[in-house]
């Protein structure tokens, strides 16, 4: 059996010279739920982008058995699904079905069932009266949920949220979160929203200037005030 | 903060606005492309013309007030036909002397001038009601049908989408100014600064959009890449039409020539 996420030794430098990713090592194994913490800037985001190949450094990851490389990107793009921060920039077509459609497109689905992925996906978020909706005019936690189905519809293997929770309100938060919680696949969550990691997600792993700092079941790492306060974090 | 006001879709409860977005686009096209066509001084044809669009007007529940309204944007574009009275030989009509040059307007360019105003009237109203009466994303559709190249499509559909991102961007970034643009409390002081510096100030918050739209365009890109896209622009096929589309279509498109026949055997 595979793990669904397996980074050995991952460095990365931005084109400026500047490191992000510091020799990152992480498994994830199937189903697990694991929350990705840290300050601004600590390479979060980052390390999310390596995940489907967006962003290649030296080292290994490899994703659901397939390295991420080249002649792998398309399937490994359909294995992880990639949830980014600012619900606009990932709702890019004029209508919410097209947003919806794009992913199971560009896979080469049949028309049938490329219908049948975007109604199941934005069954899975509540939205399916949203369909012929226009982006634009939603609200953020809207927004939100049609992102997250934008992936829903490519059945990922994985999924990675950044910053799922932020600037929504609390009722768009909660339901979020509840929504969250019902999806069965493995998931990779950045967040600053610790009250939403110590929830939903058993693992946490902390991560600050490019380098995992920390690994390990969250009620425990919740405990270490001297370690979350050593990297900008919170004790709840 | 949002946009609205941007979007000309008007809904409304009509059997334009139930109309396939398809026949709507071909058959405005064809309208417009009549009426360029329609030679000058042809007065009838263009009576019949009006009669057709403000049929449309009418049908679609958009009112006939509203679409005037809009059509007047054409306005400014007549005038650049105004120099054509004057350059056009033909019976003279009157002398305007200005300096040492006199300029005579003749009757042939008065018409040709009528003519324009009139076609740019005509076709500025079909294209409203076409924009009031089609939702934008059913007309990009429409536009990949009849064979518009699927890349320009798509660019299209950007543009309109994140239209609106960037003018909320930048109405947020005209309020950050307004909130801290406050009056000096020392009497006498004059505030709001140099003209100069304002002008920087301004270039800075155009210069500032500009990069966040950059920025944008790439995180879009990427999103786009996460899930698959290679560079080749998909869609979904779409359904055919039905019979009774096609038969309006043929319709619409008889009559436009039937008129354009009509119009250079009595005037062409």
């Amino acid at each position: 059996m595979h793990h669904s996420i397996e980074i050995e030794h991952l460095s990365f430098s931005y084109p400026d010279g500047h490191p992000a990713l510091r020799d990152v090592s992480l498994r994830i194994a199937p189903g697990e739920k694991v929350a990705l913490v840290g300050p601004n800037g600590a390479g979060k985001s980052t390390l999310i982008l390596h995940l489907n190949g967006i962003l290649r450094g030296e080292g290994r990851v490899t994703v659901c058995g397939l390295p991420v490389e080249e002649k792998n990107l398309g399937r490994v793009r359909a294995a992880v699904g990639l949830v980014f921060q600012n619900p606009d920039d990932q709702l890019f077509s004029p209508t919410v079905f097209d947003d919806v459609a794009f992913g199971p497109l560009y896979q080469g689905l049949p028309p049938a069932e490329v219908e049948r992925r975007v109604t199941s996906a934005l069954a899975a978020v509540k939205m399916e009266a949203y369909a012929r909706r226009v982006s634009h005019h939603l609200s953020v936690g809207e927004k939100k949920r049609i992102a997250i189905a934008t992936v829903l519809s490519m059945e990922p293997e994985v999924l990675v949220l950044d910053e799922p929770t932020a600037g929504l309100d609390p009722r768009a938060r909660r339901g979020l979160i509840h929504l969250l919680r019902d999806l069965p696949m493995t998931m990779l969550v950045s967040s600053h929203d610790l009250a939403m990691v110590r929830e939903l997600l058993p693992r946490m792993v902390i991560m600050d200037e490019g380098r995992i700092v920390a690994d390990g079941p969250t009620a425990e790492l919740m405990k270490d005030e001297q370690l979350l306060e050593a990297h900008g974090l919170e004790k709840m | 903060m949002h946009l609205h006001f941007l979007d000309p879709y008007q809904p409304r409860n009509s059997p334009v606005h139930a109309l396939d977005a398809r026949l709507k686009f071909v058959l405005t096209l064809a309208f417009i492309l009549t009426v360029s066509l329609t030679p000058a001084g042809a007065w009838p044809v263009y009576i019949l013309l009006l009669a057709l669009v403000v049929s449309a007007e009418v049908l679609s529940g958009l009112g006939i007030g509203y679409v005037q309204k809009r059509a007047l944007l054409a306005l400014p574009f007549v005038l650049a036909a105004l120099p054509v009275i004057f350059t056009l030989y033909g019976r003279p009509l009157f002398s305007l002397p200005i300096g040492g040059w006199t300029l005579t307007a003749s009757v042939e360019g008065l018409e040709r001038f009528v003519s324009v105003a009139l076609k740019s009237w005509l076709s500025m109203q079909a294209a409203v009601v076409l924009a009031a009466a089609t939702q934008f994303p059913e007309l990009l559709q429409a536009m990949r049908a009849v064979g518009i190249p699927r890349l320009l499509v798509a660019m299209f559909g950007l543009m309109w989408r994140y239209l609106f991102v960037l003018v909320d961007e930048a109405l947020r970034l005209m309020r950050a100014r307004a909130a801290r643009s406050a009056w000096g409390t020392e009497a006498g002081k004059r505030s709001g600064g140099s003209v100069a510096w304002r002008a920087r100030v301004t270039g800075g918050m155009a210069g500032s959009l500009f990069l966040r739209a950059f920025e944008r365009s790439d995180r879009i890109y990427v999103a786009m890449l996460a899930r698959g896209y290679d560079g080749e622009v998909r869609a979904l096929p779409l359904p055919p039409l039905r019979a009774a589309g096609w038969f309006l279509l043929a319709a619409g498109l008889t009559l436009f020539g039937l008129l354009l026949i009509f119009a250079y055997a009595f005037w062409g």
